[in-house]
Parts: C-alpha cells; sequence; structure tokens
C-alpha cells in the first residue's frame, strides 16, 4: 500500500512540475465555463440546475482525459524509466493502480475547481443539490472510465500521440453507443434487445441516471468494471512487453 | 547470491540468450563481455526480473526471480541501460523516491540519501533537476538509486558507459571497493575495465557463453600469451626459430612457444641464447596475452557470418 502512495506522489507532483497540469486545467475551466454558460444556454433556461454544465462533460472528457492519460505509461517505456520501476520491489498492479489514482486525482481536482457554477447556480436560484451532488459523483466516475481507456492505450505505445488517438477513438464508441441518433439508426434493422445491449455499453446511459439525481448501484458498478477492466488490461499489456 | 540455470529467452524465432548458465558469489565481481546484441542486457532485464525468461531458472540469495519476484528485487540494486531516470525531477527528489520505494522512512531515508550522495559525488546538484544535468552526473544519479538499499547485490548494465575518463575511474574503484562484500555483474565492452574492476569475466556471444574465467585465465587464451618479443643487436629469425615460431615484427623478432603451458622455459631459453650468442638486447620482454585480442578471436567469425 505505501508503494501505491509513493508511486502515485511522484506521478502526481510530475504534472505538476510540468506545465501539463496548468495548461490542462486552465483549458479545462475555460471550456466548461464556455460550454455552460454561452453554449449551454445556461441562462436562457430558467432553472436552478446544473444540467447545461454537466450535460458537456462526456464531450469535453472525451478529449481532454485522454490528454491528462496518454503520458502515464507511454512516457515511462519511451523514457526507459519503465525497467527502473518495474525493477523496485514493487508488484506491477500496485504501479498500474498508483499511477491511475494519482491521475483521477488530478482529474478531482480539476473538477473541485468548477465549484464556482454551484455558487452560481445557489445564489441566483434554489437548486436542488443532491442533484448536484450526484451529477458530480457520475462525472468524475465517467473522468475515471475515459481515464482507464487512456491508462490501457498509454501501455499499447512509446508514442503519446498515438496513445491519445486510440483513447479518444475507445472513448467515442463508448459515447456513441447511447447517443440518441446512433440508436435510432439501430432500431430500424435491429431487435430491440440488441439495442439495449450496445445501448448499456455507453457511458451516457449510466451518466445520465447520475444527472437526474439517482445513484444506482447498477450504474456504479458499471462504470467501476470500465475501470477494473481497462486497468487489467493494461496489466496485461504490460506484461506483454516485458516477456518481449 | 546469484543463480542461473539454462537462462533461455526467445524474441519470436530468434534466441537472444541460449542456456546461459552461472553463479555469482558475495566478493564477486563479474564482468559480463560480449559484442553488440549478443544478449548481455536480456540476461540482465532477466536477473533483475524485469524481463521473465522463456527458459530457464534465476535465483537472487536463494530467492526464485519469477516465483517470489518482490524478495529477489529486494536484494538487488539495479543500473539499466542508459542509465534512464525521471528527467523532470530533482536529484534529491528521485533519490527520496527510490529510497521511499525501497521501504527506507524517516531518518533511515536520509541517511541512506546522505550516503549515496557522497558516494556517487552528487552534493552539487541535489537540487537541479535530472533533465539539466550532463550525462556523467545523470549517470551517477542513477547508479545512487541503485546503491540506496545497500544491496548484496548488485546488476549494472554498462555502468561507465558515456563517461570521462576521470569518471570512468571513479566509478571502477567504486566497484572494486563494493565488490568485496557483494556481488556484482556488469556488462561493458571495454575490456581494460575487466582488468581493473573484475575478478571474473564472462564473455558471451550470441546468447551462449564462449568464454568464462580470471582475466588472466582469459589472457592465457590468447595467442600471444607467453610469447617473447626482443630487439637485440645480432639477433636473426633463423637462429630464433630453433625455440619456436618467430614473427618478424621490423626490428624486433617476437617468439611464440611451441607449447603454451612451458612458456616460462622460452624466457629462460631466449636469455640463454642470447648469452651464447653475444647478443646486444635493446630490449625484451615476455607478453601476457591480450584480451583484446582473446575477444576478438572469440566472438569475430560470428560477428562476420552475421
Amino acid at each position: 500500500m505505501r508503494a501505491v502512495w509513493t508511486i502515485a506522489k511522484r506521478e502526481l507532483r510530475a504534472y505538476f512540475t510540468s506545465p501539463v497540469a496548468y495548461v490542462f486545467l486552465v483549458i479545462f475551466l475555460l471550456l466548461t465555463g464556455f460550454f455552460t454558460f454561452t453554449a449551454g444556454n445556461f441562462f436562457e433556461r430558467g432553472e436552478a440546475s446544473l444540467a447545461a454544465f454537466f450535460g458537456w462533460h462526456p464531450w469535453l472528457y472525451l478529449v481532454l482525459v485522454p490528454a491528462v492519460g496518454m503520458r502515464l505509461w507511454a512516457e515511462e517505456r519511451r523514457s526507459g524509466t519503465l525497467e527502473l520501476l518495474l525493477t523496485m520491489p514493487v508488484a506491477p498492479w500496485q504501479a498500474i493502480v498508483a499511477k491511475f489514482i494519482a491521475s483521477w486525482l488530478f482529474l478531482a481536482l480539476a473538477l473541485a475547481l468548477t465549484f464556482p457554477a454551484i455558487l452560481t447556480v445557489n445564489i441566483l436560484g434554489d437548486p436542488d443539490n443532491g442533484i448536484i451532488a450526484a451529477g458530480y459523483v457520475g462525472s468524475f466516475l465517467l473522468a475515471g472510465a475515459y481515464l482507464a481507456v487512456s491508462c490501457m492505450t498509454s501501455a499499447m505505445t512509446r508514442n503519446q500521440v498515438v496513445a491519445f488517438i486510440l483513447s479518444v477513438v475507445i472513448c467515442l464508441f463508448l459515447i456513441l453507443a447511447g447517443f440518441n441518433p446512433v440508436t435510432d439508426l439501430l432500431t430500424r434493422w435491429a431487435s430491440p434487445a440488441v439495442v439495449d445491449t450496445v445501448a448499456a455499453f455507453s457511458v451516457v446511459t449510466h451518466y445520465d441516471a447520475f444527472q437526474r439525481g439517482v445513484i444506482d448501484l447498477r450504474d456504479f458498478l458499471f462504470f467501476l468494471s470500465v475501470i477494473g477492466f481497462a486497468l487489467f488490461a493494461t496489466g496485461i499489456i504490460i506484461r506483454g512487453h516485458r516477456a518481449g | 547470491m546469484i543463480r542461473i540455470e539454462n537462462l533461455v529467452k526467445t524474441f519470436g524465432s530468434k534466441r537472444a540468450v541460449d542456456g546461459v548458465s552461472f553463479n555469482v558469489e558475495r566478493g564477486e565481481v563479474l564482468g559480463f563481455l560480449g559484442p553488440n546484441g549478443a544478449g548481455k542486457s536480456t540476461t540482465m532485464r532477466m536477473i533483475t526480473g524485469f524481463m521473465p525468461p522463456s527458459a530457464g531458472r534465476v535465483s537472487v540469495g536463494g530467492h526464485d526471480v519469477m516465483e517470489s519476484p518482490l524478495a529477489a528485487k529486494r536484494l538487488i540494486g539495479y543500473l539499466p541501460e542508459n542509465a534512464a531516470s525521471y528527467p523532470d525531477m530533482t536529484v534529491k527528489a528521485f533519490l527520496d523516491f527510490a529510497a521511499e520505494l525501497r521501504g527506507l522512512e524517516g531518518s533511515k531515508r536520509k541517511q541512506a540519501v546522505n550516503r549515496v550522495v557522497e558516494l556517487c559525488f552528487l552534493e552539487s546538484v541535489l537540487r537541479q533537476s535530472i533533465d539539466t544535468l550532463s550525462k556523467g552526473y545523470k549517470h551517477r544519479t542513477c547508479l545512487a538509486q541503485a546503491l540506496i538499499h545497500d544491496p548484496d547485490v548488485l546488476i549494472m548494465d554498462e555502468p561507465t558507459d558515456g563517461l570521462d575518463p576521470n569518471q570512468k575511474h571513479e566509478v571502477r574503484n567504486l566497484i572494486r571497493t563494493l565488490g568485496k562484500k557483494k556481488a556484482i555483474v556488469f556488462s561493458t565492452h571495454i575490456l581494460e575495465e575487466v582488468d581493473a574492476a573484475c575478478t571474473r569475466a564472462i564473455i558471451i556471444d550470441r546468447g551462449k557463453i564462449v568464454a568464462n574465467g580470471t582475466p588472466e585465465e582469459l589472457r592465457d587464451m590468447s595467442e600471444l600469451a607467453g610469447a617473447v618479443t626482443i630487439s637485440a643487436h645480432g639477433a636473426t629469425a633463423e637462429k630464433l626459430s630453433e625455440l619456436g615460431r618467430v614473427e618478424d615484427l621490423g626490428g624486433a623478432f617476437r617468439v611464440y612457444p611451441k607449447d603454451k603451458r612451458q612458456s616460462s622455459e622460452l624466457a629462460r631459453a631466449v636469455v640463454e641464447m642470447v648469452a651464447r650468442e653475444g647478443w646486444k638486447v635493446e630490449g625484451m620482454y615476455s607478453e601476457r596475452g591480450e584480451l583484446d585480442e582473446v575477444f576478438r578471436r572469440i566472438t569475430l567469425p560470428d560477428t562476420v557470418k552475421r
């Protein structure tokens, strides 16, 4: 457990000793602001909720989360530090979990810095803060799922750009599987059972439940199993590299 | 401390390491020689548990590297090829990180970091980030990391690569000092290093061990070993060839012994002949044999074939 914390600490510090953290935080906050208040018609909606804010997260994360996750393993492989790390008395799963947790915490920080949005709705109206809390939980889990996918693609290559693109594509699939235009298209020639199965793989279906204020164990499990699966795959990929 | 039995590593159809076996005990410094691509790094990666072997066993301090990797890794300090380290960290932060991963906490960690900083002369760059350091300092930072937990087993992949002659000298001295209490394996293709630091050397070529012995034993494999080179007024190849095969070096003659085991007798015989014939000797010495030549003779045919 201590090894996990040691690696996570180093990883987290690495974000802040490079410009990555600051660039990411500024862009993330600017974009959430823009999408919420301008593109999301926050004021015209006339409702005291953060629906306009959370609605954009699956799309915003699609580009930004792979940017956070792409370096995790690709960088270690490129610079050769992977050899250093894995010859320390550390089990590979500890390193994988540690790196994931560090970048997830970083994303949590970014999310926490959106608190002015909560203040704004609370000053302007009387929102249901329970729904907002559920929204944040959903958003955090969504970020975790994307991040785990990025971890996996990062382990596949020593090139960060390739890791980024692969990750965006996989995450895009995770969104589109439940996106209305896509499910509508599917219903034309597939049975409802197939459509439901495909849609069940979509992060959007599960994410929306949180935005309605529903914290359902199944949605929780969905995100956790995506994370678990992707990290497990990361472990297999890394073992594959070492085996040559 | 290190036991390696029939180690094999295949990459696709290529056998990078092909049935390598050797042991290294505490107090031994083993030099690992071989041309590029001979399988040195691959063998070291298997000893340190980074790569699983395709066949064979590695145990370190009695722990099988595949079965109980953490116990084995705790005993090993490893300097990987090219001395990789995290460029965005300061030397201090990097060493603290390594110490923490090795389970050193609080005052023990401070002591450990101070010890290796002194050992590797890093005091002046402690607060600098690693990517601003010169190659020599980067190398020593990574070496410091390998020594931080005072390991019983030290594995170093080309520890003197890219260092200037002074730094090379320092690192060799360090290896020799450390080697008294530890089991050390290091790879190199600088042959003088074998003389400077090793108690034993292994030459590996195309994944197989082709020579294994003390530096003296390896040197004795040389053609040159035991030959006598003499330059003297009046000396003739004709006369000298009574004693053995003679090579004319232009101004000097080299006499090779008929039988390597009798090389000391050859020297005596040459001296006697000089006295008998009344030659005026300008120089005369007995050749020790050159590692360089042994290395080339053992590994060259394969390199050419490739």
